[in-house]
């Protein structure tokens, strides 16, 4: 794994959503509020993003409009609503950008994962080896009932279970297509190498996909799974599924806790040894230039709101330089990066891209230019080999999670 | 007076799995980079094309069992290339296959509408009906249907998806900072479907796109087909492109509209259709042997053979006689994954017919196939070409064509150059883009808005 205590690297990624992660962002000067339907309010906030030479951006999702109940409609009309599907918009991105990685919301509950193996594989395609995921599960009634085929009240644990084998058949269908298996070899007629192509055959409770993919593999081989694990009962699937985990730690102890959780469900599964995983720290940030100001700017959105702002992640206030503090003491504490979430797209994205990453780069542990062309490359992550190619004969190839290590699979 | 002359439309296929797709020419390049797709849309865009086609297919094909291996294999994912081609062209249509059957209408509702909202109003579904077990394997759901289901399927997902489309009228984003008011409607995108296939409620949330609703397009031929689309497509992609054929189609589906209330310009005809240009009729003709000759080698004609045969013919010799044998009359397992399979619903038939085809013309199993499989639709100079598409579109042939060169991705390119200006010429094809959507390059009425409601 990527060692925090050598690498002067510090992970930046930030989490793009509406007009901001406040719900009155988009009342705020800049917000532009009747575009957020169009590509035109996108490009600019990745191009800012990328400007500031950050990891990589995600982008939010869900199969129901936003609301403020956790299994229903609010009805609320103060808030933003609607949204448009992460993966495309990703990938209606991915052209006007060079570096910075794509990483969509996927909810694992209501999709097939041939599709979400495709469509990721496709954005790396499209964006030369930049793409990634972010695996959600849905315990919404109402997203229930948009699909109508299942019954909301099943367990978390078991859309956990059933996202990690969903994880698992993407990862199979990516890896379904050795990387030379196009050999269009005209002497003797043959386009691909039929030996080089295999069948995924999943077998697991909740569904079996038999494979190959329709779509070669992508450019990183494996494009980055992440999963957010607000708690330990996400630990399994991020130990079984992911790259990289997004946890939400309120202070450093807290970290360390996190940290040492996610590392040990790691090794229960029989994935502790040599594989890389990411864990990154989850902040919503109002930044200022002074202590004061970035208070003042809470406040007002409160108020515009009408009441004080609450979220599943620590809530951070104050200077980028008292950020940067922060970040540096919770690296320290465990964590490899960090994702922030906006509490403003207008004013709080150029504050960590002008604000931040120059105070970090300041203390020497943020990048002067992009030195990766792949996503896992700025993360340091190596490319894995493919599960299914006989080994190559010299020093063994990087190991990928083994679908013996599985427990439902299929040998 | 004379009628006025039809104004032409035209759109671009992007070369991918079938075996028309030349990938031993020198000249072919990735038919999986993102690159091949920009060039693709970009020469299409150059030319005025009203939009770029991609096809689907949900599993690699198989015959006898294996992988098969003599064609293009492999493609990207359709919505995920369309939306990346949105950010570089600016008023191509962007149209994608996408099955009826293993999908869930929610879903592919938020994927073309943010498509449209992407594109700013470019994108077209062309909505395909699926059955077989065998692509079902690759689905959680397994998702097969049975045959005489698929177009109820069909039409029910396509009624339920228009119902989310509609579910927002348009006028419910007011997005106003001073009074807080994000929305006018806490009802927008409310929705509730019954119905055999689907019965979903809720809220749909991707607000109404620029054209409310994509253009949607309907590719099969059999009487169910045709009836979908004169209920509810706005365009057609057909098989016939020529005139005899073409004609019949055209008058045909047409003649099915008024039944649905509808006039004959509110669906147009587009057939697919190869081309082979050279600087005169007789090199055109050469290259096309030559194309034909690359398209179909001995492997592959024995591979066609064995989907009428149904049964091993990896035996027998290309460059001989058809097998004396008969067909093997039981279910065609032998390939699988193929649209073209089921296209021969009576194999003893058609194995007569080849025979009869093959003594007259002393042909060998590979000139057979070439004979018959025979689909080079304009074959010439760009002159004669231009002749032929303008002629077969003012004789209600057709409203249009849907090109598909056998080059990925710079097989559109002389067309581009050449024939596109001859039709320009003879004031049949656009010098400049007049619209802005989709619809508008199709000459289609806007789809029209709900009327603002009260929402349940």
């Amino acid at each position: 794994m990527p060692s925090p205590s050598s690498s002067p690297a510090l992970h930046l990624a930030v989490a793009l959503d509406g007009a901001g992660w406040h719900p009155a962002a988009w009342r705020e000067p800049g917000a532009a509020p009747d575009r957020l339907f169009t590509a035109a309010h996108w490009a600019p906030l990745v191009a800012e993003a990328e400007a500031g030479l950050l990891d990589f951006v995600t982008f939010e999702d869900s199969l129901a409009l936003q609301s403020t109940h956790p299994t229903e409609s609010d009805g609320r009309t103060d808030q933003v609503r609607g949204r448009l599907d992460a993966v495309l918009l990703a990938a209606r991105l991915a052209p006007l950008t060079r570096h910075i990685g794509l990483v969509p919301s996927v909810v694992a509950t209501h999709t097939e994962p041939f599709h979400v193996s495709k469509a990721v594989a496709t954005l790396d395609h499209v964006s030369r080896g930049r793409a990634g995921l972010r695996i959600r599960i849905s315990q919404r009634d109402d997203e229930a009932r948009h699909f109508g085929r299942r019954k909301p009240d099943e367990g978390r644990a078991a859309l956990l279970d059933e996202a990690a084998d969903h994880i698992e058949v993407v990862r199979r269908l990516w890896d379904s297509w050795e990387d030379d298996a196009e050999i269009r070899d005209v002497a003797t007629g043959r386009f691909v190498d039929r030996a080089k192509l295999h069948y995924a055959d999943f077998e697991g409770r909740h569904f079996s996909v038999r494979g190959p993919s329709i779509t070669p593999r992508p450019p990183q081989g494996q494009p980055l799974v992440t999963a957010l694990a607000a708690d330990s009962g996400a630990y399994p699937l991020l130990a079984r599924a992911a790259d990289l985990g997004y946890v939400t730690p309120r202070d450093a102890d807290e970290v360390r806790v996190a940290v040492a959780g996610i590392r040990g469900a790691r090794e229960a599964a029989g994935l502790g040894g040599g594989q890389p995983l990411h864990v990154f720290g989850e902040l919503t940030v109002f930044l200022g230039d002074t202590q004061t100001a970035a208070a003042r700017r809470l406040q007002r959105l409160d108020a515009a709101h009408g009441s004080a702002y609450t979220s599943d992640a620590p809530v951070f206030t104050g200077t980028p330089a008292r950020l940067a503090d922060l970040l540096l003491e919770w690296r320290a504490a465990g964590l490899t990066g960090f994702r922030l979430r906006p509490g403003t797209h207008a004013h709080d994205l150029p504050a960590i891209t002008r604000g931040l990453v120059p105070e970090l780069r300041r203390r020497g542990v943020f990048r002067r230019s992009y030195e990766a062309a792949s996503l896992r490359g700025l993360l340091g992550l190596p490319r894995p080999g493919n599960r299914y190619a006989a080994p190559a004969p010299g020093p063994a190839p990087v190991p990928g999670p083994a679908p013996a290590a599985v427990p439902t699979a299929r040998a | 007076m004379s009628k006025p002359l039809k104004q032409i439309h035209l759109a671009a296929h992007f070369p991918g799995v079938n075996n028309t797709t030349v990938w031993s020419d020198p000249a072919a390049g990735s038919h999986i980079e993102f690159a091949s797709f920009a060039h693709f849309a970009a020469t299409a865009e150059r030319a005025k094309f009203d939009f770029l086609f991609l096809a689907e297919g949900l599993r690699l094909r198989e015959q006898g069992g294996r992988i098969h291996d003599l064609d293009v294999v492999g493609r990207p994912d359709t919505f995920t290339v369309l939306a990346a081609l949105a950010a570089v062209t600016e008023h191509l249509g962007l149209t994608g296959t996408i099955s009826s059957t293993f999908n869930e209408p929610y879903e592919v509702a938020r994927q073309f509408a943010t498509l449209d909202h992407l594109s700013d109003g470019r994108a077209a579904w062309n909505v395909v009906t699926s059955w077989d077990a065998f692509t079902g394997e690759n689905f959680r759901r397994g998702g097969f249907l049975p045959r005489e289901e698929r177009y109820a399927r069909a039409r029910e997902f396509l009624a339920t998806a228009h119902e989310l489309f509609d579910s927002w009228d348009g006028g419910e984003i007011l997005a106003d900072q001073a009074s807080g008011v994000f929305l006018r409607d806490a009802g927008a995108g409310a929705f509730a479907h019954r119905g055999p296939h689907f019965d979903i409620a809720g809220h749909f949330n991707v607000p109404r796109s620029p054209q409310g609703r994509p253009v949607i397009f309907q590719a099969g031929d059999s009487e169910e087909g045709r009836e979908f689309a004169a209920a509810d497509a706005d365009a057609v992609f057909s098989r016939y492109a020529t005139l005899e054929a073409g004609r019949a189609f055209y008058a045909d589906v047409k003649g099915r509209l008024a039944r649905y209330g509808r006039t004959p310009d509110q669906l147009k005809i587009l057939p697919a259709a190869t081309f082979v240009l050279g600087d005169t009729d007789a090199e055109a003709r050469e290259l096309a042997h030559e194309v034909r000759l690359k398209q179909v080698s001995g492997a592959t004609a024995i591979k066609y053979l064995e989907h009428v045969w149904n049964r091993d013919l990896s035996g027998y010799d290309p460059d001989g006689p058809l097998p004396d044998i008969d067909p093997d009359p039981g279910e065609n397992t032998i390939a699988l994954g193929r649209a073209s399979v089921r296209q021969f619903r009576d194999p003893f038939a058609v194995a007569r017919q080849w025979r009869e085809l093959a003594a007259a013309g002393n042909l060998s199993i590979r000139e057979l196939v070439i004979e018959t499989t025979g689909r080079q639709t304009f074959v010439g100079s760009p002159a004669t070409v231009a002749e032929s598409i303008d002629h077969l579109v003012q004789a209600d042939a057709a409203d249009g064509f849907i090109l598909v060169p056998h080059l990925t991705p710079g097989g559109l390119d002389a067309f581009a150059d050449t024939v596109v200006p001859l039709l320009q010429e003879r004031g049949v094809f656009r010098r400049a883009y007049t619209g802005r959507t989709l619809r508008d390059h199709l000459g289609l009425a806007a789809a029209a808005r709900p009327v603002a409601h009260s929402h349940r």
